[in-house]
């Protein structure tokens, strides 16, 4: 348990990682006069608040101006179209439910997986299990879980016709179902991975070992326990991530335009569709129905933030009844047992069955395989990928590089001037997750057609990715960073260190497990971009992306599968190496083990 | 004027002078000069890897011949296209435009002629254009009823054709509007179409159109507000007659015409359709769909269209373009086309003005087992007028698109 981690003030013997290794002890540097000069990097978070704002208002100018008839001067006629949509209300209704349903369970499942099980074997199969479906893009989990769970999917070709009699699939509204419900099972099969990885990130700045020690001696359920203990801490840190999801659950149109109901479809589908109305007289209605999606997302926003004020109220005055809940702990690891392997199941059942579409030659209903097989799709895919998989890690991985350096150089910068950003920095930080894509990247498109030569559209997407890359990388780093106990720092000094080589020698290694982890999700983060990339690499840009959602609108289930199988495999080695990589280099450094878990 | 600047200066006096319509031959060899080397970004739909693979062996074959490339930039849908010429027109950018050739069609192509977003007339310059079949295929230059004056080229004839699986549909299947609706009432569940806007959803509500309305000549004019209401009204009435049959009990509708054809190939559906008269048997090639499957056309006609390039206004590389809307007249290109194990398309080209050598290709193609005959295909019906599409498509939205 890594003390000097503690985001409290440490009260354990202060036990330094690099003081365990011998060998790489830092050589004691004479101390230099510390001379005030001009620095770059005290511009970091400037730099980053413009990367992130400047696109976005300038997008965003490009979607307001025409909602409000500014640029037409029409005056309010696109709300006014907008409102005689009949389906406005059912749509943004949808897009609140499936949002804040999806979120809330997510997050019930992730804690309840970390409350009953952390620590536990089965927790580590469980982490193990779940992942590498973080790596997974969206459209591909959903095409996998659409297969499964249709009437003429996997699971009814599995008990057809011996146990259900079946030789025609079923009229059953299983998928698109007007409820949303299929999208929510979606959406929480993917979200939950996310908040997982990012508890994992934070909990080691919970001191949660310790809490949960103090809270069983006392005879607490560990469930019980953590909730009182630990989580009041470990939220503080999910709380971005939280909302994160929720924004991305509201505004989806992949997953929604797969899983979600078409009549209407979810507010956010809807804006898609008018925005790619080839009379393009519906563009100034998308705007404002953009504007309005923006509005729901901060309402259900602020919503969920009372409900937190709320939570935390119903928890102190529950805290002082005394109840243990030992009780509790059965049923709760034995449910989040059962929920983590059926998500897990679910996400991977359906990958398998995308994966055997990829090499399936005929294969109707109710046969549970495919008749032939064949390498045929393959084959075909092959020539693309070398291309197409070149340019997705070449963005993928200019893109991440940048925004990890711009956002160490913006964390150290906080760390080196005692910069403290304010609440607003966050939110500024949040503008690019939350204002939807397809508000304000018509807009960004129409700026980069400037500098949009051949030769730049790679730098041009790459930049772009930034945008949506960069928060990412700041939230999942932001915290442990922030958290890194800075007597280190002082003991580093002391012994005559420069800060740089505090920075080099004694922070960046010690927080190495975050580092990786935000790489690894810079990089997922990146592959999965599609309408960035189409709208600013002009289409002469293609990724893996481009090119599997291009094929989706197709519904071939068997280039799909191949397409959804390639785009997971580089972000998949990122998150790998992300758990790899700390347990090789920390084997021998125990302190540092926690960490890494 | 610096050196480049006066290449593209060159390159649009080039192609002005295929303004008048008759190239000439001189004029001709000055594209192919200009365009050795070009990379042409040929925006289209790329939904269906058939299509896919066809626009490859394309691009190896303008290589081959002309030494132009060809890039295809995958579309999820053509309006994506539409709206990036759109974007650069809005910003200014007359030259060096991203995109140098569009799949395109229909409301699309009228969207984009009204706004001055396209180069032309160039489709009656190109070289082989003697060999298409204007007279007999009246589609290749109207498009929707809208004149196509060489804003575009013709590139492939599709046509509306039922689909079944004949092992699975124990009679005959119905050859008319009418013996399809009871049909659908008699085998609930079995029967669906892509939901409106999506155009072959639409498609099918025009040909229903044809169908049920009294008069269907008025569907070449645009949609006149006084009658509109009465001429749909058996429209609605039809649909809200079997809607409770369909597929779902129309609570939910496929997206496109591929996630259709998956409907049909799950055996979700029983009596499917498609916009190309060739797909049946394309996908018993492909082993998508068992052998069984035959295709029929309802009595009196069903609808048909053409398949057109055309090329922006602001197009970078506009000579590799035409060079490549060329080579897609080329007997040899379209007779691989309609090669039912390639794509099925029908050609665009008259039998009568080729060779015999290139007649051949033609004939020498064998149907596939589940394709009609030219003769049993029966008479095409036109396009209605783009108004009706979107009236169409509009109305049945608000009718069944926000349903509870």
């Amino acid at each position: 348990m890594p003390a000097g981690w503690s985001a409290l003030p440490p009260t354990g013997p202060p036990v330094t990682a690099w003081r365990n290794d011998q060998g790489r002890r830092p050589k004691v540097m004479p101390a230099r006069a510390p001379r005030p000069r001009f620095s770059l990097l005290r511009f970091a978070p400037h730099l980053t608040v413009a990367l992130l704002i400047v696109p976005v208002l300038a997008g965003l100018a490009g979607t307001i101006l025409p909602a409000f008839g500014l640029t037409n001067g029409e005056g309010a006629a696109a709300f006014r179209a907008l409102a005689d949509w009949p389906g406005l209300w059912r749509a943004v209704h949808l897009s609140v439910i499936t949002g804040a349903v999806s979120t809330l369970v997510s997050l019930g499942i992730t804690l309840g997986i970390v409350a009953a099980l952390l620590g536990s074997r089965v927790f580590g199969v469980i982490q193990h299990l779940l992942s590498p479906l973080l790596a997974v893009p969206h459209a591909a989990a959903a095409l996998g879980l659409a297969f499964l769970i249709a009437p003429s999917g996997w699971v009814a070709r599995a008990l057809s016709p011996w146990a259900t009699g079946w030789q025609n699939p079923p009229d059953l509204l299983i998928l698109n179902d007007p409820g949303g419900w299929a999208l929510i099972v979606g959406l929480i099969a993917k979200e939950v991975p996310f908040l997982l990885l990012m508890t994992l990130a934070a909990l080691p700045q919970t001191d949660a070992t310790r809490r949960l020690m103090s809270a069983t001696s006392l005879g607490y359920g560990r469930v019980w326990g953590f909730v009182l203990t630990v989580l009041p801490g470990l939220y503080r840190q999910l709380r971005l991530p939280v909302y994160a999801v929720l924004t991305y659950a509201m505004t989806t149109v992949d997953m929604a335009a797969i899983l979600g109901p078409s009549l209407p479809p979810t507010l956010s589908v809807q804006i898609t569709q008018w925005m790619m109305e080839p009379s393009l007289t519906m563009r100034s209605t998308a705007a404002a129905g953009a504007v309005v999606q923006l509005l729901a997302v901060v309402g259900v926003l602020l919503a969920w933030h009372g409900t937190e004020r709320v939570a935390k109220a119903a928890l102190i005055a529950v805290a002082g009844r005394g109840w243990r809940m030992a009780g509790a702990d059965a049923p709760a690891r034995l449910t989040a047992i059962a929920v983590g392997s059926v998500l897990a199941g679910l996400l991977f059942a359906g990958l398998a069955g995308l994966a055997l579409w990829s090499v399936a030659g005929l294969w109707p209903f109710p046969d549970a395989l495919p008749h032939q097989i064949s390498l045929q799709t393959w084959a075909r895919a092959a020539p693309d990928l070398a291309a197409t998989g070149g340019a997705t890690l070449a963005i993928a991985a200019l893109a991440t590089a940048l925004s990890l350096i711009i956002v160490l150089a913006c964390l150290e910068a906080e760390h080196r001037f005692d910069l403290h950003p304010k609440a607003r920095a966050l939110w500024l930080l949040y503008v690019p997750l939350l204002v939807p894509q397809i508000a304000f990247l018509p807009g960004l498109q129409m700026l980069n057609l400037w500098i949009a030569a051949p030769g730049l559209a790679l730098w041009a997407v790459a930049l772009a990715h930034v945008v949506f890359v960069l928060p990412y990388v700041f939230l999942s780093l932001g915290g442990p960073y922030r958290q890194w106990d800075a007597r280190q720092a002082l003991i580093g000094a002391a012994l005559g260190a420069s800060p740089a080589r505090v920075f080099w020698c004694l922070r960046l290694p010690m927080l190495m497990p975050a580092v990786l982890t935000a790489t690894a999700l810079g990089l997922s983060v990146s592959v999965a971009q599609y309408l960035p990339t189409l709208l600013i690499g002009g289409g002469r840009i293609e990724t893996l992306t481009t090119q599997a959602v291009a094929l989706s609108s197709g519904g071939n289930r068997r280039i799909i599968g191949a397409y959804g199988l390639l785009q997971m495999l580089g972000p998949a080695a990122g998150f790998a190496l992300a758990i790899a990589l700390p347990r090789l280099i920390y084997a021998n450094r125990r302190g540092m083990r926690q960490a890494s878990l | 004027m610096n050196r480049r600047e006066f290449g593209q200066v060159s390159v649009s006096a080039m192609v002005l002078g295929l303004l008048g319509g008759k190239a000439l031959a001189g004029d001709w060899q000055a594209v192919l000069a200009e365009a050795a080397g070009q990379t042409v970004y040929w925006h289209a739909w790329g939904g269906d890897t058939k299509i896919n693979d066809f626009i490859a062996w394309v691009g190896a074959e303008a290589k081959a011949r002309h030494g132009v490339m060809i890039e295809h930039v995958k579309l999820a849908s053509t309006a994506d296209a539409v709206a990036r010429v759109l974007a650069e027109q809005e910003a200014g950018l007359t030259s060096g435009g991203a995109v140098d050739m569009i799949w395109i069609n229909g409301e699309n192509f009228a969207a984009m002629k009204s706004q001055g977003l396209l180069h032309g007339p160039f489709a009656d310059g190109l070289p082989n254009w003697p060999l298409v079949d204007v007279v007999g295929k009246p589609a290749v230059v109207t498009d929707f009823t809208l004149p196509t004056e060489a804003y575009e080229s013709p590139w492939a004839m599709a046509q509306l054709v039922f689909e079944y699986d004949s092992a699975r549909l124990a009679a005959a299947p119905p050859k008319t509007l009418v013996a399809l609706v009871d049909w659908i009432k008699a085998n609930p569940g079995r029967f669906t179409y892509p939901q409106p806007p999506d155009y072959l959803g639409t498609t099918f509500l025009k040909q229903a159109l044809y169908g049920v309305m009294a008069n269907p000549s008025v569907l070449q004019s645009p949609v006149s507000e006084a009658s509109y209401a009465t001429d749909t009204a058996p429209l609605w009435a039809m649909l809200d007659d079997i809607h409770p049959s369909l597929w779902r009990k129309a609570a939910a509708f496929p997206a496109n015409e591929p996630a259709l054809g998956q409907l049909l190939a799950d055996g979700e559906t029983d009596i499917s359709f498609a916009f190309n008269p060739g797909r049946a048997s394309a996908e018993i090639a492909a082993g998508n769909l068992p052998d069984t499957m035959r295709t029929f056309v309802l009595d009196g006609g069903t609808i048909g269209n053409a398949s057109f390039v055309a090329i922006p206004f602001n197009a970078a590389h506009r000579a590799g373009a035409l060079v490549v809307a060329n080579l897609l007249l080329d007997p040899a290109v379209q007779a691989r086309a309609q090669d039912p194990g390639v794509l099925g398309f029908q050609t665009v080209l008259n039998m009568a003005a080729l060779g015999p050598q290139d007649r051949a290709r033609f004939n020498g193609l064998a149907l596939g087992v589940a394709t009609l005959s030219p003769a049993d295909l029966g008479p095409v019906l036109l396009e209605p007028h783009a108004s009706w599409m979107e009236r169409i498509a509009a109305d049945w939205t608000a009718r069944y698109g926000v349903a509870q």
